[in-house]
């Protein structure tokens, strides 16, 4: 069922935490060169999911295949950039050393430092420390980090969050260009109207996907006309026949661990 | 392993203590002032002769073990561990990276200490000066281990502080600075015999008194060795790429 296709392709993860079920038995299929977002509210497994797909996240059960290669494996780590939701930068030092010190651990050339910064707008910002920046600045740099080495894959986890509304659609105009470049993007987002920026979402609620879809059959098939009513429309249509069928899936998932 | 990826990784760190002048001072200076004080305290006795060699095996130590943790530590919670797992960054060389250093600030934290303790409070070294740098800085790689495993069962600052007292103490009272270790109780003397820091410190007697060849303070040294190897290697497992 794997389309030689895809960037990412998930089959029957499940992810569990001390005694709770965090994914049940997720299935889902990220195409190559788009800019997928994964949507949902705090806390419904997002960043969980993404943890997974890069190899940091130990899991339960499931498959979860990444450039054809299986999830964490060393190869991808060259090939998969991935920025966490906190900025995961060294604060005790200034921005360019950050990126020169990750340049060299990826191998990647050192003019590739500049055009990052160029690119994620961090110039005026370059030699300050990155304590020293706002939150909407840190989180820029871990995005530049990300950008280092070219990846061909790019995890963000929250990308825009607490930035002002230019930045936001410049970064979002950022990734556009990168997967009009060949890079596919995932990107996650408890901001709905950032939905209508993707080629393809994923809603996510509770561990469990509700829809993935272009942006534009979403709406159709829930008849609205913007993100928010139709993850709720769609909450509602799952909630309907919840009783009788998601229950016993939600057990099989608990039961399949070994 | 790569050369560069570590080298990368040591000149980070140093980068990182560089920008922070506080603590550098800190760093370097503490253990010589705390030298003096006690040459000071033990005016007009034979006291500091027979403990200052001692002094300059616990700073290094000491110092480069609370030092460790707690960078490690701060790697892991601010997500900088988990990125660089992600990245091609092998285990060894992020280990090796902090190791190297954290062992050449222990070569100039020692160099001032010893400088201190040799030319301002007049402690008497009559044996190889080279030596006593080699213990240095076996001395201060030994911290630094124990400190990355430390961190590894720590899940915040304040558990990590508890394990300096928890870790290092023992071996400080055990070593034989307080007592000699062959008049302790038999059972205390044996654990004290298996101690790393035991052996920092008899190396340490043993040059400054030149009272013993150099093959007993190279086995001293050895001793430290295989402490450091078992302590990295423990702690190299306690890097995860996955977790949960």
């Amino acid at each position: 069922m794997e389309s030689p296709t895809a960037a990412v392709s998930v089959t029957g993860l499940s992810v569990t935490r001390g005694k709770s079920l965090v994914l049940s038995s997720l299935d889902l299929e990220v195409p190559r060169g788009e800019v997928v977002g994964l949507l949902g509210p705090s806390g419904c497994g997002k960043s969980t999911l993404m943890r997974s797909i890069v190899g940091t996240q130990i899991i339960t059960g499931g498959d979860v295949r990444v450039l054809g290669d299986t999830a964490g494996s060393a190869a991808l780590r060259h090939r998969v950039g991935y920025m966490t939701q906190n900025a995961s930068i060294y604060d005790d030092l200034p921005v360019i050393a950050n990126l020169n010190y990750f340049a060299k651990v990826i191998g990647a050339d050192p003019d590739q430092v500049k055009r990052v910064i160029e690119r994620t707008d961090l110039g005026s910002v370059a030699r300050s420390m990155a304590a020293d920046l706002s939150g909407g600045q840190r989180s820029r740099v871990s995005l530049a980090v990300a950008l280092l080495g070219k990846p061909e894959l790019l995890v963000l986890d929250e990308p825009t969050v607490g930035l002002d509304p230019v930045l936001r659609v410049e970064l979002w105009a950022l990734f556009a260009e990168l997967a009009a470049e060949g890079t596919t993007l995932l990107v996650s987002s408890h901001v709905m109207d950032e939905a209508t920026r993707c080629d393809r979402l994923i809603l996510m609620r509770a561990g469990e996907i509700i829809a993935q879809d272009t942006p534009a059959r979403l709406l159709q098939r829930t008849n609205t006309t913007n993100a928010e009513d139709a993850f709720l429309a769609l909450i509602h249509e799952a909630e309907k026949p919840a009783s009788g069928i998601r229950a016993p899936g939600k057990h099989r998932a608990v039961s399949e661990e070994p | 392993m790569n050369p560069a990826r570590i080298l990368a990784t040591t000149q980070r760190v140093l980068g990182q203590i560089r920008h922070d002048h506080r603590t550098l001072a800190l760093l370097l200076l503490v253990p010589a002032l705390l030298i003096g004080l006690v040459s000071w305290i033990f005016t007009d006795t034979p006291v500091f002769a027979q403990i200052g060699p001692a002094m300059i095996a616990l700073f290094p130590f000491i110092v480069m073990f609370l030092v460790t943790s707690i960078a490690t530590l701060r790697e892991r919670r601010s997500g900088t561990l988990e990125r660089l797992l992600a990245l091609p960054l092998g285990k060894g060389e992020f280990i090796l990276g902090y190791a190297l250093a954290f062992g050449l600030l222990a070569v100039l934290q020692t160099a001032i200490a010893v400088g201190f303790a040799v030319w301002v409070c007049g402690l008497e070294v009559s044996g190889n000066l080279g030596l006593l740098f080699v213990v240095a800085i076996a001395d201060a790689l030994l911290g630094t281990s124990l400190g990355l495993l430390a961190s590894a069962f720590a899940r915040s600052e304040f558990q990590v502080v508890q394990f300096m007292p928890a870790l290092i103490f023992p071996q400080i009272l055990l070593g034989g600075i307080f007592l000699p270790r062959n008049q302790l109780p038999p059972a205390l003397e044996t654990i004290g015999d298996w101690l790393p820091l035991s052996h920092a410190i008899d190396a340490l007697n043993a040059v400054s008194r030149n009272d013993q060849d150099a093959g007993y303070i190279w086995w001293r040294i050895g001793f430290i060795a295989a402490w450091i190897m078992v302590s990295i290697a423990l702690g190299s497992v306690t890097l995860r790429r996955r977790t949960n």
